[in-house]
């Protein structure tokens, strides 16, 4: 790898001497000796090993739970119910005030997704524990689910989340997050073309090696300590003291190495529920995702809708972007109206475009919850986004990549939502990908430059 | 339940235990003897983070019953390094990056263990055939290959 130092070497103080330079991870040798400790890599005499009970409907009404065949199981410690659960509907925003709570730690009334938790069986083996959860009976209603965007948002559709009222996340906004720039329509009539299309992504599971889980020991003064592998250690301490009602010196929570995540370790599932085990029981308590549980239960990657509506002129300026995102959040927020929000503000895309209009909206279907993924909320976004830069480029006869130089954004330009573009730097790495890739531009784009008026 | 004695040695030490009957070798080389080297990430024989020689043949110790093991030599990636020198194989996946969360990382040296031993001069579709039962989320295989093509060569160059 070489550091191209002619671009912006007036901003640079220091010689960048450590790009190129080999330097060893600080981790690896723990990783290489298989020393280093994974919440898993350790075992407690007496310890309990939790099996969770979960929905096989998408939706469904909860007319009777019955644990008594399951409680007589030999092996079996305790039985959890949402009648053990201190504070049973949380929401894991509500730290940052995205409310309303909206989820059930587990199910009471109703389940809202196929693979929702309703009752947690313990006992001294992972088969004792198999099992008896085996021996839970659940009386059903199914109701008719909703297992599409589109389907959620028509008129009558059937209600997915009675939290939330409707099929969609209520924003302070209305019912979607917008951004108004410009004037769009006026865009749209000046436009040599007009292009719109719709775009479809599916979920996509993160696929750690190292599935979910955590490890629970009872300290003896009603202090816990848990072994998770978090990757969101915080939103974990402080939703775990919301949902058990303890205050966040009881519990200690020890985290840091993770067998994989891409996001798929940020939402709180596991360490509420097997807390509290220990504390009904006063022994340790082993929590770990099948690898069944950590494709179909854990939270993917939203499935998303979007569709793009631009208006270009033959000189290859876009003047004017309309967008319609839709992110399919499951049954429940999670992280889902944030994601939703960080794609409105998203999507100009690096490019500076004169009148821009976007809503984007959380649905609810009655799908896996989805949550965090590498980028969630712009990913999808941006393949949509630049395949259709690639589409507008062949509507008017031009090369993709000197499209994207006349429209790239650059110092001091307004982006739509009202942030000044600064330290901007992609025509700088167009012009590099341009001589790499060996894909000739016009002269003219290499003498261009992320400053204004050079 | 009823428990079967077994006895084996595990990175050369001896190792005697009482296990339930139908416990893994996973199972019990973690829980029971505190190696903790073997990972489980699927239990079901398919990621290959359990991966284990036994008498010198790569195992998956989740589908590994431990009473089938009745004296047999267990060598894992926690066993590897002698006296606080590191096996070539770590060495390369440290210096070629082979390695990010390092879940999956006992399971393929212990993959490529197996194949140096039996073919210590290796093609790189050798390689990529002997670790094709190891799942790696984080790399993309590239660097783990590259890093078991430079062990094969620190070796070859040892014994030169």
């Amino acid at each position: 790898m070489k550091l191209a130092k002619s671009y912006f070497a007036d901003q640079r103080k220091d010689d960048l001497k450590e790009l190129g330079q080999g330097l060893q991870r600080s981790d690896v040798p723990g990783h290489v000796t298989g020393k280093t400790s994974y919440f898993a890599d350790r075992h407690f005499p007496g310890m309990l090993y939790l099996k969770m009970v979960r929905s096989p409907h998408d939706h469904a009404r909860i007319r009777k739970i019955d644990t008594s065949e399951a409680e007589k199981h030999p092996g079996v410690a305790r039985v959890i119910t949402h009648k053990d659960v201190p504070h049973n509907v949380y929401t894991i925003l509500i730290l940052i005030q995205v409310g309303p709570e909206d989820e059930q730690v587990l199910a009471e009334d109703k389940v809202r997704w196929k693979g929702e938790a309703v009752v947690a069986v313990l006992a001294d083996s992972q088969r004792a524990a198999e099992e008896a959860a085996a021996k839970v009976k659940i009386d059903y209603e199914v109701l008719p689910a909703v297992l599409d965007i589109e389907e959620a948002l028509k008129p009558g559709a059937p209600l997915v989340n009675e939290y939330h009222g409707q099929n969609y996340y209520m924003y302070d906004s209305g019912a979607s997050r917008k951004v108004r720039f410009g004037d769009v329509e006026k865009g749209f009539a000046e436009a040599d073309h007009i292009l719109e299309q719709t775009y479809f992504s599916s979920p996509i599971e993160q696929a750690p090696t190292e599935t979910t889980g955590c490890i629970v020991t009872p300290d003896g003064n009603d202090r816990f300590t848990c072994y998770t592998n978090t990757q969101a250690m915080f939103f974990t301490l402080d939703n775990t003291s919301i949902i058990l009602q303890m205050p966040g010196h009881k519990l200690h929570m020890v985290g840091g190495t993770v067998g994989g995540g891409f996001g798929g370790k940020v939402d709180v599932t596991v360490e509420p529920i097997a807390i509290l085990a220990a504390k009904l029981t006063g022994r340790p308590v082993s929590f770990i995702y099948s690898r069944h549980e950590e494709m179909q239960i854990s939270s993917p990657r939203a499935a998303e809708k979007i569709v793009l509506k631009d208006g270009v002129m033959n000189d290859g300026r876009i003047v004017a972007r309309q967008v319609w995102g839709y992110t399919d959040a499951g049954a429940y927020s999670r992280h889902s109206p944030y994601g939703a929000q960080k794609g409105a503000a998203h999507y100009p895309g690096p490019y500076t475009i004169p009148n821009v209009w976007v809503d984007t909206w959380c649905v609810y279907t009655n799908r896996t919850p989805s949550s965090a993924m590498r980028g969630f909320g712009v990913t999808i976004a941006d393949f949509a986004l630049e395949v259709q830069m690639d589409k507008l480029a062949r509507l008017i006869g031009m090369d993709p990549l000197e499209f994207r130089f006349i429209n790239a954004y650059r110092d001091g330009d307004m982006k739509a939502h009202r942030q000044e573009t600064t330290g901007a730097a992609l025509i700088e790495c167009m012009q590099e990908a341009s001589r790499l890739a060996d894909w000739p531009v016009a002269e003219k784009y290499l003498q261009m430059s992320s400053y204004k008026g050079s | 339940m009823a428990k079967v004695p077994v006895q084996f040695t595990l990175n050369g030490e001896e190792k005697a235990e009482f296990v339930d009957s139908g416990a893994t070798l996973l199972k019990v080389v973690r829980d029971k003897l505190g190696d903790t080297s073997p990972k489980s990430g699927c239990n079901q024989g398919t990621c290959g983070a359990c991966s284990v020689l036994v008498d010198g043949e790569l195992r998956l110790s989740c589908l590994t019953l431990a009473e089938t093991c009745e004296g047999a030599h267990i060598v894992t990636t926690g066993g590897l390094a002698k006296d606080g020198v590191l096996h070539p194989l770590q060495r390369a996946f440290m210096d070629e990056f082979a390695a990010q969360c390092g879940f999956c990382t006992p399971g393929m040296i212990m993959a490529a263990k197996a194949l140096l031993d039996r073919t210590p001069d290796p093609s790189r579709d050798e390689v990529v055939e002997a670790l094709s039962g190891n799942i790696c989320r984080c790399t993309g295989y590239e660097p783990i290959i590259r890093a078991v093509l430079t062990a094969a060569r620190a070796n070859s160059q040892n014994a030169a």
